[in-house]
């Protein structure tokens, strides 16, 4: 229950504060606070070395059947998120998507735990309120780590909050409300971002060892490959920034 | 004795040959290495030590070590002496070359298919391509960012993982170490020898 404190009054006004008090003009690649970030950030390398990994390293001996059905589970939940922001950011092909995904998924697909959407063609994008802000061209804010949630920017930050008013899943869940006669808990609501925490870290088990013994400096190249991360996703492209140009030696 | 010469010697030309065996085109000379790779990566018969000579031999001979080590110091690279600059290249490739081989011994056997390029510039040709782990996890995207200004030898300067690509990442955090020490390219060539040697 502590937890669950946590997550829903402490953090966001930690993320409140953050928001209020950092430039809308800095970049991402600025820190906000880089002392207390560095600080966290070693809080959350503590807190994965104990919890998160042993957990994630446990899963990742279930059987394949079990995870795909986890992962499948938890990505159609976060589908309900993806929907709004699909609609917020004019993409009506991926509001199409989206809903059709959820809807196969959570029928045919048997609540989520089988994906026949994506045999039909049916490729959601995971889709936030971080990112439609972005898309609508507000800049990153400074960078920033929070606890146990990992690497932020600003904008990503309140766009975490955000997400929790936009989402029909925390609707129906952490805000008490019904959709479709349909209703839960916040037990419900953090035990699904739990267990998609789990999925993710034991999906990335071995890029996070490999990245952690071949780093100068962990908290940097984390920076680095969020940032790179989200950036993508904002575009949903991958295409290759060239920053080589100089370099034609 | 003799018998122990020859195979070396052997042995040296195979790998020589097996080196200067790929195409110059950049769609067919990432399929060509790449495929090589996974076969001797994948090789129960070759022991760690193995696959790290040859991990390096190709790393030596086909990845632009030099540009990329350049590229990693960023604005640095105009403002350093040439010692200096001379010191982090050496220091950088062994680096380099203890950082790929650390997270490629290990490497589990998996399934690559060029999906096609994409020729940016007459300097650079970006190859995509897909790898299909054998364990059943997901398809990762990888882009190859190929220097093709000498067409008879392509050279790897970068891979996008999914979109993030190593040299940036690996840029950055250089640039994080040089901001918290005044730019003092001497403490970024210390941490490199440091990783080294450890």
């Amino acid at each position: 229950m502590k937890a669950i404190k946590f997550f829903k009054v402490i953090l966001p006004i930690f993320i409140i504060l953050i928001v209020c008090f950092t430039s809308p003009n800095a970049k991402a690649t600025e820190e906000c606070f880089e002392r207390v970030s560095r600080s966290i950030f070693k809080f959350n390398m503590a807190f994965d070395r104990t919890v998160l990994r042993p957990i994630a390293k446990g899963y990742n001996k279930l059987p394949d059947p079990v995870k795909n059905g986890t992962s499948n589970f938890t990505s159609n939940i976060a589908t309900l998120l993806s929907i709004p922001n699909s609609l917020l950011q004019g993409n009506i092909k991926q509001v199409g998507h989206s809903t059709g995904s959820f809807l196969v998924n959570t029928t045919v697909g048997i609540f989520g735990v089988l994906n026949p959407a994506e045999k039909i063609g049916l490729k959601p994008l995971k889709e936030d309120v971080g990112q439609t802000l972005g898309a609508y061209g507000v800049g990153p804010g400074c960078y920033l780590v929070l606890p146990i949630l990992g690497p932020s920017t600003a904008r990503d930050s309140f766009g975490l909050i955000a997400d929790t008013f936009v989402d029909p899943f925390a609707h129906i869940t952490i805000r008490d409300h019904e959709l479709f006669g349909v209703s839960g808990n916040e037990i419900d609501y953090f035990s699904v971002k739990g267990a998609t925490a789990v999925d993710f870290r034991a999906d990335n088990d071995q890029n996070f060892e490999s990245l952690e013994k071949n780093s100068l400096d962990l908290y940097s190249s984390l920076k680095s490959v969020y940032l790179q991360d989200r950036e993508n996703k904002i575009k949903n492209s991958i295409e290759d920034q060239d920053e080589w140009g100089s370099l034609d030696n | 004795m003799k018998k122990i010469c020859i195979f070396s010697f052997s042995l040296l030309l195979f790998s020589y040959s097996s080196l200067l065996a790929y195409s110059t085109v950049p769609k067919d000379f990432v399929n060509e290495l790449v495929s090589e790779a996974i076969s001797k990566l994948a090789d129960k018969n070759l022991n760690k030590d193995q696959k790290s000579a040859f991990i390096e031999n190709v790393a030596l001979e086909y990845v632009d070590i030099n540009a990329l080590g350049l590229y990693t110091l960023g604005e640095l690279r105009k403002s350093s002496s040439e010692d200096d600059i001379s010191n982090y290249q050496n220091a950088f490739e062994k680096y380099f070359l203890k950082s790929l081989t650390s997270r490629l011994t290990d490497y589990s056997s998996s399934k690559f298919e060029v999906l096609g390029y994409d020729k940016k510039s007459a300097n650079y040709t970006i190859v995509n391509s897909i790898v299909t782990p054998s364990d059943g996890g997901p398809k990762i995207k990888i882009d190859w960012r190929i220097y093709t200004k000498n067409s008879d030898r392509p050279l790897i300067r970068d891979l996008i993982v999914e979109g993030l690509s190593l040299a940036r990442t690996q840029k950055e955090e250089f640039s994080s170490i040089l901001n918290s020490n005044n730019n003092n390219i001497k403490i970024l060539i210390n941490k490199l020898n440091e990783f080294v040697k450890n």
